[in-house]
């Protein structure tokens, strides 16, 4: 039997001298049923948070209707109404899917981290991906292109990204005295030197190859090939109930290694395992639409700041849905607003950028 | 009991906290007294399994620290350092709660609420529960990292200064709420302390702590001692009796 509840039925013999502070109702006060510990701590915070969670849905409903219906020249309802919304519904799939993939992946490695600054692209992921294209164009000419797509290549660029991140996590963390400040370190160093290298085989390549290759190297959801839409979506569900399991135990995590361990968590290896589950929602995000630094981040601390709590089932359905409105705003923008069709990953990185800035000068806390 | 036999930790060739061998009996306070680099929380931080170490081996209530599974010990033993900063925003009992994460994997029950509701109230927390950690002082956050550790409602409890960064009220309650914790929930406490007062007016037992060894373990009054103490801190110290108990001079 448990010592406080020992302590209960011990009777009242307790010695009050030690005790300055009145003491409140006492040590065997009866516990009032309204009294919980839940992850939104008051009816207020309940209330707000369904709201939000509400209006999200709303909006994301929204702006994947809208992405589907604006401006479609057929009548609504009629046979060609629906081929056109069908074709856009593609879109819609790659950014429900990569806004799934980058919400779950950022908030999880950020919990692991203990950091609200960092995204997991700092691990080089993004570096990784622009050298393995900018090789296949360098080494393959522009005849290469044709090997970048395929279910073979967007297996094979996800297989890389999660093999780098087993082998640098498996081989920095596992080791004795391994330290996660050390891996980040050597992950973000490695990014820069595998970016460097991309860049120095740009350089090389003829302007047609280059114009090429810069299409795919900026994040967008055109890049995205329907032929392993089926794969990406299998992948990330998958990684996604995995990360979903582990709910509980990322929120002990992001107490910090010590309270984590003082509470049960093999720590270690908890982290191995998130890292590793994060770099595959990340190679899929990035095998399917290319880098996109920001947006990750982005959804991250909307998710937080709206939120207003620590537990991740509730901060990861509210994240992906930031993350799909966030991205279908900017495709719709982009589509309609500027017509310059493709490259969502600019809009994001403005304006992610700006929100970044202005967060941190403002609030000057995370 | 928590034996501790051989254990050494290596940091330089001529810096090693240890070989130590030590037993700390069952229930009370003990305290873990000596100078700065005496290898206190060290030590502390190997017993709580939060360090690891390069020789010997660590039993608390029989089971190894390096062997048994994390999440079986934090049944057992539950330790709180110095430094706590986290990154989200948590309410007094949302933080308590998580002392249950052991004994309920997150999924609270009627029962874990009213351990957790029993931890506040020891700790005179009730009407800060609602409150989120960054609206506390020091002093009342200290005491809800407290009410966390009692929740997890182990035998044995391990703090690292937790009167750190306390004024004298605040330093003189919260001794005061760990001698309750002992006495009332038999509890085993041990504790880094920097006070030898405060140890000699507390503890049931110091253990002081010096280049890394255990020079000294024994009783309040058979540690207060001027020569010991003097050893023991380098300093000149004189023991009074006052009014309240044996009470140490060094300025």
């Amino acid at each position: 039997m448990s010592a406080i509840t020992r302590q209960e039925t011990s009777g009242p013999h307790q010695d009050r001298r030690h005790d300055p502070v009145a003491s409140r109702g006492g040590l065997f006060a009866e516990t009032d049923a309204h009294r919980r510990s839940g992850a939104l701590p008051s009816r207020r915070a309940a209330l707000r948070y369904w709201i939000v969670l509400a209006v999200l849905a709303v909006l994301a409903a929204a702006s994947v209707l809208g992405t589907l219906a604006y401006d479609n020249p057929m009548e609504f309802g009629s046979r060609g109404f629906w081929l056109i919304a069908q074709m856009r519904a593609e879109s819609i799939i790659v950014i429900v899917v990569v806004a799934f993939c980058q919400a779950i992946a950022t908030i999880a490695f950020q919990t692991i981290t203990n950091n609200r600054i960092l995204t997991p692209s700092v691990m080089g992921f993004e570096s990784l991906y622009r050298l393995v294209q900018t090789s296949a164009v360098y080494v393959l000419g522009a005849a290469g292109i044709t090997f970048l797509t395929g279910v073979g290549q967007f297996l094979l660029q996800i297989a890389l990204m999660v093999g780098f991140a087993a082998l640098l996590y498996g081989w920095l963390l596992a080791r004795r005295g391994g330290n996660l400040q050390i891996t980040l370190l050597v992950g973000i160093v490695l990014g820069g030197g595998l970016g460097a290298a991309a860049t120095f085989m740009q350089r090389l390549l003829t302007p047609s190859e280059f114009d090429i290759l810069t299409a795919r190297l900026i994040g967008s959801i055109a890049n995205a090939d329907t032929d392993y839409l089926g794969w990406a979506i299998g992948l990330a569900g998958v990684t996604g109930i995995l990360l979903w399991a582990q709910a509980g135990r990322l929120n002990v995590m992001a107490l910090g290694r010590d309270t984590a361990i003082n509470l049960g968590m093999a720590h270690r290896r908890q982290m191995i395992v998130v890292l590793l589950l994060v770099s595959a929602l990340m190679a899929v995000s990035t095998a399917l639409v290319g880098p996109l630094t920001f947006l990750g981040f982005l959804v991250a601390m909307l998710a937080y700041q709206l939120g207003d709590t620590y537990d991740h089932r509730l901060l990861f359905p509210l994240a992906w849905l930031i993350g799909v409105v966030v991205l279908a705003g900017s495709y719709f923008i982009l589509k309609h607003v500027f017509y310059a069709e493709g490259s969502v990953g600019i809009i994001i990185e403005v304006v992610g950028g700006t929100f970044f800035l202005v967060y941190i000068l403002r609030k000057g806390r995370l | 009991m928590i034996t501790l036999s051989s254990v050494l930790r290596r940091y330089t060739s001529e810096v090693a906290i240890g070989p130590v061998n030590l037993e700390i009996q069952q229930g009370g306070i003990t305290a873990l007294v000596g100078p700065n680099g005496a290898g206190k929380s060290t030590l502390l931080t190997m017993i709580g399994r939060l360090m690891g170490m390069d020789a010997g081996s660590i039993t608390v209530a029989g089971l190894d620290v390096s062997k048994t599974p994390s999440k079986e010990l934090a049944k057992t033993i539950s330790i709180l350092r110095q430094e706590n900063h986290f990154v989200t925003r948590l309410t007094v009992r949302q933080l308590v709660g998580f002392g249950r994460f052991p004994h309920s994997g997150g999924r609270l029950t009627v029962e874990d609420e009213r351990i957790i509701s029993q931890a506040i109230d020891f700790l005179h927390l009730g009407e800060l529960e609602s409150r989120y950690l960054d609206e506390l002082s020091g002093g009342q956050r200290q005491r809800a990292y407290v009410a966390m550790v009692l929740a997890q409602d182990t035998d044995y409890v391990l703090l690292d200064e937790p009167l750190n960064n306390l004024d004298m009220q605040h330093s003189v309650q919260m001794m005061q709420h760990l001698k309750r914790a002992a006495t009332e929930l038999g509890k085993t406490i041990v504790i880094v302390l920097h006070d030898i007062n405060f140890a000699g007016h507390y503890a049931d037992h110091i253990c002081a702590l010096k280049h890394g060894e255990v020079v000294a373990l024994g009783t309040p009054e058979e540690i207060m001692v001027p020569e010991t103490l003097s050893a023991i801190f380098n300093t000149p110290i004189d023991v009074i009796d006052g009014p309240r108990g044996l009470l140490a001079c060094y300025f």
